[in-house]
């Protein structure tokens, strides 16, 4: 079990940060559902929920929401519900019960980068940037590739781009944690195809989406089962106790194949 | 750290340390409906509501409840009778370890949702585990409790 033995409630991101780089062994506590498992010793937990980052809010080109959101409120929100054939909501209506979803949080799942994540998974297939208190902006496929340093995770901003997108996951059993999970999306007419939980974080398979992308409308069963073989063969694939590396390569293409027939089939 | 929450309709001014988790604190408050079961988030058992939104109070931590609103089953006694009857008309009770996360969830479902279907009782009882019933005498009375047909 973890440890805490102190907690900071600061009223604003900079005091926030502020407090968390003091001292190595401070951490920003989220919904606090995983940490729980782990052994960590943390002298001050630093506790955002006084700074309003419970929200989803639509802009006009985007929908921003707030680090402290819920997945819960993730999977009720309507405009999250309608964006994208909902994939966001999706994604995050699989993961263990209700009581769970309305504890773990948006910023944690990302900025942890947890390999199992199913939120993270639908939102790299999605046009995603993030906002740092010291890092800035920058889209979520470069937070990923950056090194893991210390800093507040503020929002995810989703700009609305015009598409369609599929999530598809493997389970052991209903609410368990994902073997491999799989998003596609085509915005703006562009392809995206993620895989995570491989079991490792998600990531883009680029030359497959690029097949896509080069066929424009020509798309058929034959070219999915293409691409879902280049996406398996692209990615690398891990072992640990819930699943071999083989088994995930062979059902990650499967779910990929699945989710670009789901797509292609949206008008 | 000093918190003041209303447990069950009550003011409640605690002493907690600041890695006290909700399921502890409340146990520690006589209240023993809230049980600890699977330790790791998965299993429901010690399901409480936080401004009455069912939540874990295995991975909710104490001190962020100061100024909320928490209830246990306690807090909900008599709908949790009415509901308990049709579980025990339908056989859906044993050792009844996982009762009252259960039911908390049950009446939470009956506030969230409106008219659910057979599926959506499902889905939104995921989160909780039974090892003894086999979940088709609570999926009956839940049924016949909501009044759903389909």
């Amino acid at each position: 079990m973890f440890t805490i033995s102190t907690i900071a409630q600061p009223d604003t991101l900079e005091a926030a940060y502020k407090v968390l780089k003091e001292k190595r062994s401070n951490a920003v506590l989220g919904g606090c559902a995983y940490l729980r498992m782990g052994t960590q010793k943390i002298h001050t937990g630093v506790d955002l929920t006084k700074l309003g980052l419970k929200y989803i809010k639509e802009q006009d080109n985007c929908i921003e929401i707030g680090a402290m959101t819920s997945f819960r409120d993730v999977e009720t929100n309507q405009v999250l519900n309608k964006y994208a054939g909902g994939l966001l909501a999706k994604a995050v209506a699989g993961i263990i019960g209700v009581q769970f979803r309305n504890a773990v949080t948006v910023g944690a799942s990302v900025f942890m980068r947890y390999g199992f994540s199913d939120f993270l998974t639908a939102l790299l297939a999605l046009d995603a940037e993030v906002e740092l208190v010291q890092g800035g902006r920058m889209t979520l496929a470069a937070f990923l590739d950056m090194p893991r340093s210390k800093d507040v995770l503020t929002k995810v901003i989703i700009h609305k781009t015009e598409g369609q997108a599929s999530y598809q996951a493997l389970r052991n059993s209903a609410g368990d944690y994902p073997l491999v999970t799989v998003a596609v999306s085509r915005l703006n007419n562009e392809w995206k195809i993620v895989v995570g939980a491989r079991p490792t974080r998600a990531k883009l398979a680029g030359r497959a989406a690029a097949l896509l992308n080069e066929a424009g409308t020509l798309l058929g069963a034959e070219l999915a089962e293409q691409a879902a073989q280049t996406a398996a063969d692209e990615l690398p694939f891990g072992s640990n106790r819930r699943a071999s590396a083989a088994y995930r390569q062979a059902v990650a293409q499967t779910l990929i194949k699945r989710a670009i027939m789901e797509v292609a089939a949206c008008k | 750290m000093q918190i003041t929450v209303m447990i069950n309709h009550r003011q409640v001014t605690l002493d907690v340390a600041p890695d006290d988790f909700l399921v502890d604190t409340l146990r520690q408050q006589g209240l023993y409906s809230v049980r600890r079961g699977c330790d790791t988030t998965c299993c429901g058992l010690c399901t409480i509501w936080i401004n009455g939104k069912p939540t874990l109070s295995c991975s909710a931590l104490s001190f962020r409840a100061n100024g909320k609103h928490i209830t246990t089953i306690e807090g909900v006694r008599h709908e949790a009778e009415e509901f308990a009857h049709f579980m025990a008309a339908e056989g859906a009770d044993q050792c009844g370890y996982c009762s009252p996360g259960f039911i908390l969830t049950v009446l939470a479902m009956k506030r969230e949702l409106v008219n659910p279907t057979e599926d959506d009782i499902v889905h939104y009882l995921t989160g909780n585990l039974c090892r003894c019933t086999g979940y088709q005498g609570q999926l009956r009375a839940i049924k016949k409790y909501l009044g759903v047909t389909a």
